[in-house]
């Protein structure tokens, strides 16, 4: 089991990688002790949307599907997590509600998926059908604002978005401040070591395979599409587990939380770390998260315009992404000085085809 | 009894003007470059604000939305060369560079302009059928929408460019090797499928407020129309636009707008199902 933590499927291995590992861990640990809680929310709030990056590169980098549509798996879950947690009253229950909403999401991608890839969608066609999808919801949630639209004690409240759920909390204890912190920073390291295992497993090579060329593994006696239904669900069940997590970190979820500029961010976060390892996506989404909140603060649409630009510096100098090429020049000097073999490994993702349409 | 035939017809032809407008353009680039333009949605704006621009300075409306749509197309022409050009061989991420455009667009305009602009009203006129009164400007928007199928019959069909431009959709390297200059005939095309969507935002604009973010309306039924289509865009364009408009139709006539739209979105989604390559394979394979 330990063996799968490294595997052809992730780059970093080896001593100095697990102890940079630690050390950032560990970092991340004490950094309660010293910040002031303001900042510990902040961050709690940027490690929020890891889970999302983390499930679209499985999708893509991995699985070679690009769905343009995650937001709207963490608008259903998002949402879910609101009409449950009012509905179901606060305390140990909200945890109910997280993990149910988190379900329904799967649910949705599930039939979505099933439609998408038993129809025999793909490459462009894959985005274009998620990205619609996530436009509709968002409309129709966008015209919700009349007292008719509610469910048990929800009210949905069209743009001006829903609030009034409870935070997450055991009993009486409320997760919030340094506590809820705790609780993201163990989720991701979860989440994190779990996708590892999982593609350098018997599945992730499939999946990696199918991303490579559908018909051999086809003709290899795998069924492509269940391995292509469960990339899908498991990456929308992690946009779920983000829209959850965001619904009660903030007690509020909008529209606009699904709509197309929110749509348009995990994509620049994957695209821009670079899409084909789980730790460049990790590392890249986060500093991405945290400096463009820091432009957010003078002006959410010059915040855009970044995004924008970087996405599309992205996809000209440096397809693979900028944080996967930094992060092998990086591996590279240190195979070098050290072992030489080391990074005979590397070249094995690098050879991502860009495109499979 | 004659004014509810045509009212069920003039619901209809709203809808099916509505999406071969939006969808034209974005048709075009994809079935000659098999690129999806995300930036579809910023042509269509970037048509609207030239249209309004220029009517408030005086000039007359129909000659502002014709200078539109071609300043639109050249813009397009632009980004091709910019921009498009080097993504021939990764349609995807020609995908996420032109969204990365939308992105700054869209954005930079709510910068610069702000939220809103001073739009210009529909142009008056009405005419009655029986007890009701219909507006004549829909009726515009609609021959503009068979104009444009017309019109891209005839270039696609029945010119030179047209032939050599079937020609690079169907092998662009045998076209090549035939002595098509493939690079013009892919900018040219690129800027048709500009200019197409600067028409229909020239089109729209009298009928709707002026947000930078407009571009998102057209997005989805666009998209669906190209989807639905399939990868044939002169065959199945048009019906692809006459199903959706039938459904969406349906719909908004007994449940209202959103259930037409959400309602036309299932249906795409049970279509994709059955007819994965889309509705002009179908026809292809009937026309052998």
């Amino acid at each position: 089991m330990i063996r799968l933590l490294e595997g052809p499927q992730t780059l970093g291995r080896g001593p100095v990688f697990w102890s940079c590992f630690l050390a950032v861990l560990a970092g991340a640990l004490v950094y309660p002790l010293f910040a002031d809680s303001y900042d510990v929310g902040n961050f709690s709030y940027f490690l929020i949307w890891i889970f999302m990056a983390l499930g679209l590169c499985l999708m893509w980098g991995y699985g070679g599907m690009l769905s343009f549509g995650q937001t709207l798996f963490f608008g259903i879950a998002g949402y879910a997590y609101g009409v449950l947690a009012i509905n179901m009253g606060g305390g140990t229950a909200t945890i109910a509600a997280l993990l149910l909403s988190v379900v329904i999401a799967m649910i949705a991608a599930g039939i979505l998926g099933y439609f998408m890839i038993w129809g025999g969608i793909n490459g462009i066609f894959f985005g274009i059908v998620t990205l619609s999808a996530t436009l509709v919801l968002a409309f129709f949630l966008g015209q919700t604002a009349g007292p008719e639209w509610r469910i048990g004690e929800a009210r949905l409240n069209g743009f001006n978005g829903m609030k009034g759920m409870d935070p997450l909390a055991i009993g009486d204890l409320y997760i919030e401040g340094s506590a809820l912190y705790y609780v993201m920073v163990a989720l991701i390291v979860i989440v994190y070591l779990a996708l590892r295992m999982l593609v350098n497993s018997g599945i992730g090579n499939v999946i990696v395979a199918t991303r490579e060329n559908p018909q051999r593994a086809e003709m290899l006696g795998y069924d492509v599409r269940k391995y292509q239904l469960l990339t899908f669900v498991l990456g929308s069940g992690l946009a779920g587990l983000s829209g959850a997590l965001y619904t009660s970190w903030g007690q509020f979820i909008t529209p606009s939380s699904i709509g197309l500029p929110a749509a348009a961010m995990p994509i620049v976060w994957v695209a821009f770390s670079g899409r084909s390892d789980l730790t460049a996506t990790l590392v890249g989404s986060f500093l991405l998260l945290f400096g463009f909140q820091t432009i957010t603060i003078y002006s959410q649409q010059a915040a855009l315009v970044l995004m924008g630009a970087l996405l599309l510096a992205t996809v000209m100098a440096a397809p693979q992404g900028f944080v996967l090429g930094i992060g092998k020049f990086i591996a590279g000097r240190i195979g070098r000085r050290g072992k030489r073999g080391d990074d005979a490994a590397l070249p094995a993702a690098s050879a991502l085809k860009t495109d499979e349409a | 009894m004659s004014a509810e035939v045509f009212s069920v017809f003039y619901q209809f032809a709203d809808v099916f003007a509505f999406l071969i407008l939006s969808a034209a353009g974005l048709a075009i680039v994809f079935g000659m470059m098999g690129v999806i333009n995300m930036a579809h949605g910023e042509f269509i704006m970037c048509g609207a604000y030239v249209t309004v621009g220029l009517v408030n300075l005086g000039v007359p409306l129909p000659i502002a939305q014709i200078l539109a749509a071609i300043t639109a197309g050249l813009i397009g022409v632009v980004v091709e060369y910019l921009i498009v050009r080097r993504f021939y061989k990764r349609p995807l991420d020609s995908l996420l560079a032109t969204w990365g455009l939308s992105l700054i667009v869209t954005q930079s305009m709510l910068l610069i302009v702000g939220s809103s602009v001073r739009g210009i009203g529909t142009p008056e006129g009405s005419f009655a059928i029986g007890d009701y009164t219909f507006s004549s400007y829909r009726l515009v928007l609609f021959a503009a929408a068979v104009a444009v199928l017309v019109g891209l019959f005839i270039v696609f069909m029945k010119t030179r460019f047209g032939v050599i431009a079937r020609a690079t959709m169907q092998n662009a390297a045998m076209a090549r090797a035939l002595g098509a200059r493939t690079g013009r005939i892919y900018a040219i095309s690129f800027g048709i499928g500009a200019g197409l969507a600067g028409l229909c935002g020239a089109l729209y604009a009298p009928t709707m407020t002026l947000i930078p973010t407009m571009g998102a309306t057209f997005v989805v039924e666009s998209f669906v129309t190209v989807v639905i289509g399939g990868a044939n865009v002169l065959l199945g364009t048009a019906p692809a636009a006459l199903l959706l408009a039938a459904i969406r139709m349906t719909l908004n006539a007994s449940y209202g707008q959103i259930i037409g739209q959400i309602g036309m979105l299932v249906a795409v989604i049970l279509i994709i199902r059955v007819l994965p390559e889309g509705l002009s394979s179908v026809l292809v394979r009937r026309g052998r």
